[in-house]
Formats: C-alpha cells, sequence, structure tokens
C-alpha cells in the first residue's frame, strides 16, 4: 500500500466546485533511466488515476512515465449530493490502490 | 557603417535572437559616438530593446513551429480534426531549475453544462523521450477544467496542450520552458 494524501473538503455547498489535491507516494519509474549495474531499470508508473463521486465518474487522468514521481493532482468537482469520493490508481505491474473520502453537502 | 537604428528581428522564438539583437544594438551605438546623436535618436534607441524583449516575454510557441513528431502526436490526439490556437491556459515557470519535478497547470474557460463543456486536455512535450505526458478527462460535473500537476522535462523545451471541446472542436496553447537541470534521463 502506498501512502496517499488527499486534501478535499469534508463539507460544501451544494453546487459549489470544490478543489481536490491528491498525491501518492510512488517512484514513477519512466524506464529510460539506468540503474546501479548500468542495465536500464523497468518501467513502473501509474497509467491511470480516476475519481468517482458515489459511483460516477467526475475527473480521470491517463499518466506518461513524463509525470513526476510520487503524482501530484489537483482537480475540482462540483459538489451535488452528500456521498463518497472514491479515487483509484491504476499501473504497471497490476498495481491497484482505492481510497475514499466522505463529504457532506449542505 | 552600421545602419541605425537597427531593426529587431522579426520573429522573436528564443533568448538567443534577443541577445543577438541587443550585441548588434551596442555595436551601433559605438559606431553612433562619432557623430552625436540627437535626443531623438536616442529615445528610439531605448525604446527598441524593450519592444524586441517583449514576445520573448509572453512565451508564446505557434504549434505550427513544433517539430513534426510533435505535431504528429497532436494530430493523433485530436483524431486528424483541425487544431486552433487559443482557450487553453498553461501555468508554467519559464525558467525551470529542476526537470525532475515541474510544477504546471492548464485550464480551459468553459461553463462545463451537460451541451458545452471541455472533455479532455492533453499534454505534450518536444524533447523527453515520449511525446505524450498527461491526459486529463473532464465531465460536465467537473466543475471547472482546471487542473494542476507535476511533470519531467529532460530539456529547455516547448510544451503544448490541446483541450478537446464537447462539440468536437479542439484548441491549443504552446509555451517554451527553459530547464537548468533535466528530469527523466539522470539519476535522482
Amino acid at each position: 500500500m502506498a501512502r496517499t494524501l488527499i486534501h478535499a473538503p469534508k463539507t460544501a455547498a451544494r453546487g459549489e466546485v470544490i478543489e481536490i489535491r491528491t498525491l501518492i507516494a510512488h517512484p514513477m519509474e519512466t524506464g529510460y533511466r539506468a540503474g546501479p549495474e548500468g542495465r536500464l531499470l523497468p518501467r513502473d508508473i501509474l497509467r491511470r488515476f480516476t475519481c468517482r463521486y458515489d459511483g460516477e465518474v467526475v475527473f480521470a487522468a491517463d499518466l506518461h512515465p513524463a509525470v513526476a514521481a510520487n503524482p501530484y493532482l489537483a482537480f475540482r468537482t462540483v459538489a451535488t449530493a452528500t456521498g463518497t469520493l472514491t479515487f483509484t490508481w491504476e499501473g504497471d505491474n497490476g498495481f491497484v490502490q482505492t481510497e475514499s473520502q466522505a463529504i457532506t453537502v449542505t | 557603417m552600421v545602419q541605425w537604428p537597427p531593426r529587431p528581428p522579426a520573429v522573436v522564438r528564443q533568448v538567443e535572437d534577443v541577445v543577438a539583437f541587443l550585441r548588434t544594438l551596442r555595436r551601433a551605438a559605438i559606431a553612433m559616438t562619432a557623430h552625436r546623436p540627437d535626443r531623438r535618436t536616442l529615445l528610439r534607441c531605448a525604446a527598441l530593446p524593450c519592444l524586441a524583449a517583449l514576445p520573448c516575454l509572453a512565451r508564446a510557441a505557434p504549434l505550427a513551429a513544433a517539430p513534426k513528431d510533435l505535431q504528429a502526436a497532436v494530430r493523433r490526439f485530436a483524431g486528424g480534426a483541425p487544431v486552433r490556437e487559443g482557450k487553453v491556459t498553461i501555468d508554467v515557470a519559464p525558467l525551470v531549475e529542476n526537470g525532475n519535478t515541474v510544477p504546471i497547470a492548464v485550464s480551459v474557460e468553459s461553463p462545463m453544462t451537460a451541451t458545452e463543456h471541455v472533455s479532455a486536455i492533453a499534454v505534450f512535450n518536444e524533447k523527453n523521450p515520449e511525446r505524450n505526458v498527461v491526459v486529463f478527462h473532464f465531465t460536465p460535473r467537473s466543475g471547472r477544467a482546471a487542473v494542476a500537476t507535476r511533470i519531467r522535462l529532460a530539456a529547455s523545451q516547448k510544451l503544448v496542450a490541446i483541450a478537446r471541446l464537447s462539440d468536437g472542436s479542439h484548441w491549443s496553447a504552446g509555451v517554451d520552458v527553459v530547464v537548468t537541470l533535466a528530469g527523466c534521463l539522470e539519476g535522482s
């Protein structure tokens, strides 16, 4: 399990556009870098990030090796109803991690 | 005899262009000291370098000037549809110290309604091993087409962002970034 940091408001007004910031600890090994023995290190990156709001995708990103290590993403969504925000990172070597956070909409 | 006042270059694409122009200007100024200049010439002399530096500060990098493989990557994303310039804003520092982690923000002004929204923004680069950097997907529920992230840059180069709107049109913006320490290839 990689460490994640998620900054999303716990409460919001209905219809408000909220900012969500996410960070995940991941090397994002590009596959173009040589290791200590001079051989290229195999690629190990996150390929896709998805943010769901009560199951519906509200934001997604396709990541390539040019994304810096420990991918940081700041994006927006509309606070529609009280529910759950789910964040999923998928990557090479079968990497999948899901985190969720509740949001109360008034 | 140096022509006075020297003309600034028609297209300023790099810092070197401005530097070269300033050098001509100095050479001309030295040659000029022989016949004392009037006030107007001196003022014009002072204004010209400022004018020449303006397009450089804007750092606008037209897509037409991009290398072939970058253009091909953009065409692939646009699916052959025409890409117009505008609407997209790229926010990145003009001079980057560490290419391993470069903060970048892209945004497109849009009402983000079901009928009129931004469906995707893709970022491309010129000199990394791969042209793709990142692709963001939006829905009307995204609220705003504005994202910030951190990327790697292997060299001083051009960045291009393409936005795909719900009506199928594609818009672009380009920016030049100078990198002091390259990312991607060197060990960190």
